[in-house]
């Protein structure tokens, strides 16, 4: 198999100066486990390490500048609110959106898409309704679906893969001729690394008059990509920890019309603009969906990972990590027994790689990949009716961020030699 | 490092497992699930006429060598004993995994599996059968009822 010209040591020497460069941003990836054995991070897909200028510029935030945002006319706290509503501007810079009230602060993907099943489900899905997700979807943005539609007996429909680990457009094709209320479909899988055709599901959704939601939570660490590329979508949702960001924090992007049309979630204060004893008047965008005091100090933590990302450039990642990939592609396909559960075609995929070893439960090889020293995540994924359909109780997963090395590769193919001779 | 949890008796009880299939006529069969690495076991016991002793013992599932091996040495391990004797071994074994009973309480090829309470997330793994099996039996109509010898 020749996935890539250059899948080689040798391809990666113009890439060379610059990894051992960021790898000095992330002092993490220096330290050592089970004694002396040099930490392999292989589990980016679940969350990101981050780089010092992410923790710092919180650090900087609650040492120097801390107050609470959108109470005080005092200085710290109009500071505050300024950086916080500041990060709605670097979102729209970083995505190419242009209202910064159409970007909503959450605690993370699963409660901004939480959000969206309650805040504009409840509102517009009726009994024979239906909705439609994909087979790999995380349990994020599955649950919420299934628990919407069983709330209000509404058709659940789930469009099945192809034997390339694709969605099946025909089958797509067929539910959208039904016209269901609402599609919900990831950017890309956490389990298969397959990248959805985005722009052109949510055209066809369109056509068919649903509103359209995408998971994003994989996909801004790794794909460059504006909004506008994704099509007519509505609803764009991440979390900033995948993202170099901090854990408590995520975004959704959502077009103002259908925004109007949702009602809040959760009710308390600065969601409010006035209350009265038996009535309450909501507040405007995008305030209206961020009952409480927000997260401010972890979306201005989210801000620095994005910049980060935009100085090394969201271009030179992709190319970076796609070269990672095919090595990685090409070294595990070469253990025997080895099974890769996703698509074999770099355009089609990022760079997390789920894999089954013939004879070792996932389990087993992770522990076993661990005492190595190397990280990775084996189980469900969050995506148990995706395992089901593959038929494994369980995958290994390697995912890969631009802060991996191609010798980090060689290392989990070397422990994944030794476990099948200590299983043989 | 790895001889610490990954023991040749590990290693044979999961290429090798005993009482694997079904029990004639079992009393009861329990399902048990580890929702964390999606791994299952179903366990079937045949007591005697009196529901003190167990008699039979199998097992069948899918899961770690870890989870795998720890229920088919179980099998091994209560086939035959009172149900008393059954429930203070579970005990026994689940405090021993948990640090609260010395692993020299542990005798026979379970012993191999001391190495699983280095690590902390492949306790479940190994308790799952063992789990799974006292559940059975505190629900099991024959053995149960209040002042029964198993309660």
């Amino acid at each position: 198999m020749n996935l890539h010209p250059e899948t080689s040591q040798t391809g990666f020497k113009s890439y060379q100066k610059r990894i051992h460069d960021i790898r000095k941003d992330f002092p993490i990836l220096g330290r050592q486990v089970h004694g002396n054995k040099k930490l392999v991070f292989l589990d980016s897909a679940a969350s990101s390490q981050k780089p010092t200028s992410v923790i710092e510029a919180m650090d900087r935030f609650y040492f120097e500048e801390y107050a609470n945002v959108h109470r005080g006319v005092y200085a710290l706290s109009v500071r505050a609110t300024e950086k916080y509503e500041e990060v709605r501007v670097k979102l729209g810079r970083f995505f190419g959106t242009t209202k910064e009230h159409e970007w909503i602060f959450g605690a993370g993907t699963t409660a901004l898409i939480n959000l969206i099943a309650t805040g504009w489900g409840e509102r517009h899905v009726q009994a024979g309704d239906e909705i439609v997700v994909t087979r790999l979807e995380h349990h994020a943005n599955f649950v919420p679906w299934q628990q919407l539609c069983l709330r209000k007996k509404a058709k659940f429909t789930i469009i099945e893969l192809t034997d390339r680990f694709e969605v099946d457009l025909e089958a797509y094709v067929s539910a959208l001729k039904r016209g269901p209320k609402l599609v919900a479909f990831s950017h890309m899988s956490n389990v298969l690394g397959t990248v959805n055709p985005v722009a052109k599901m949510a055209t066809m959704a369109k056509e068919a008059g649903a509103v359209v939601v995408v998971d994003g939570a994989q996909s801004v660490a790794h794909l460059p990509f504006k909004m506008g590329d994704l099509g007519p979508i509505d609803f764009f949702v991440f979390s900033a920890h995948k993202v170099l960001g901090p854990t408590g924090i995520g975004a959704m992007w959502a077009n103002e019309a259908v925004l109007k049309q949702m009602d809040p979630y959760q009710f308390g204060g600065d969601m409010i603009l006035k209350v009265s004893d038996d009535v309450t008047v909501f507040n405007g965008l995008p305030t209206k969906f961020e009952a409480g005091t927000p997260n401010f100090v972890g979306a201005v933590g989210l801000a620095a990972g994005l910049e980060y990302m935009q100085e090394l450039g969201r271009d030179w990642i992709h190319d970076y990590e796609t070269f990672l990939c095919a090595y990685a592609l090409e070294k595990l396909t070469a253990i025997r027994g080895l099974s890769i559960k996703g698509p074999m075609d770099l355009s089609r995929r990022g760079s997390v790689i789920s894999f089954t070893v013939d004879g070792i439960h996932p389990h087993d090889l992770a522990t076993l990949l661990d005492l190595d020293g190397i990280s990775v995540r084996a189980g469900h994924h969050c995506a148990q009716p995706l395992m089901n359909t593959l038929k494994v109780a369980a995958t290994t997963r390697a995912s890969f961020s631009f802060y991996n090395l191609p010798e980090e590769v060689d290392a989990l193919v070397n422990s994944i030699e030794t476990a099948r001779k200590v299983f043989s | 490092m790895s001889e610490g949890l990954y023991k040749e008796i590990i290693l044979d009880h999961h290429r090798d497992p005993r009482n694997f299939g079904d029990v004639v006529s079992p009393d009861f069969t329990i399902e048990k699930y580890n929702p964390l690495c999606g791994d299952h076991v179903q366990i079937q016991v045949r007591l005697d006429d009196t529901g003190e002793r167990v008699m039979d013992v199998s097992f069948q599932g899918e899961g770690c060598s870890i989870s795998m091996a720890s229920a088919s040495i179980m099998t091994e391990e209560i086939k035959g004993l009172p149900v008393k004797e059954a429930l203070q071994r579970i005990q026994n074994f689940r405090q021993v995994m948990q640090g609260q009973a010395s692993e020299s309480t542990l005798d026979g090829d379970i012993e191999a599996l001391s190495g699983v309470k280095n690590f902390p997330v492949r306790i479940k793994c190994a308790l799952l059968a063992w789990t799974a099996l006292k559940e059975g039996i505190e629900t099991c109509e024959k053995c149960g009822g209040p002042g029964h010898v198993c309660r």
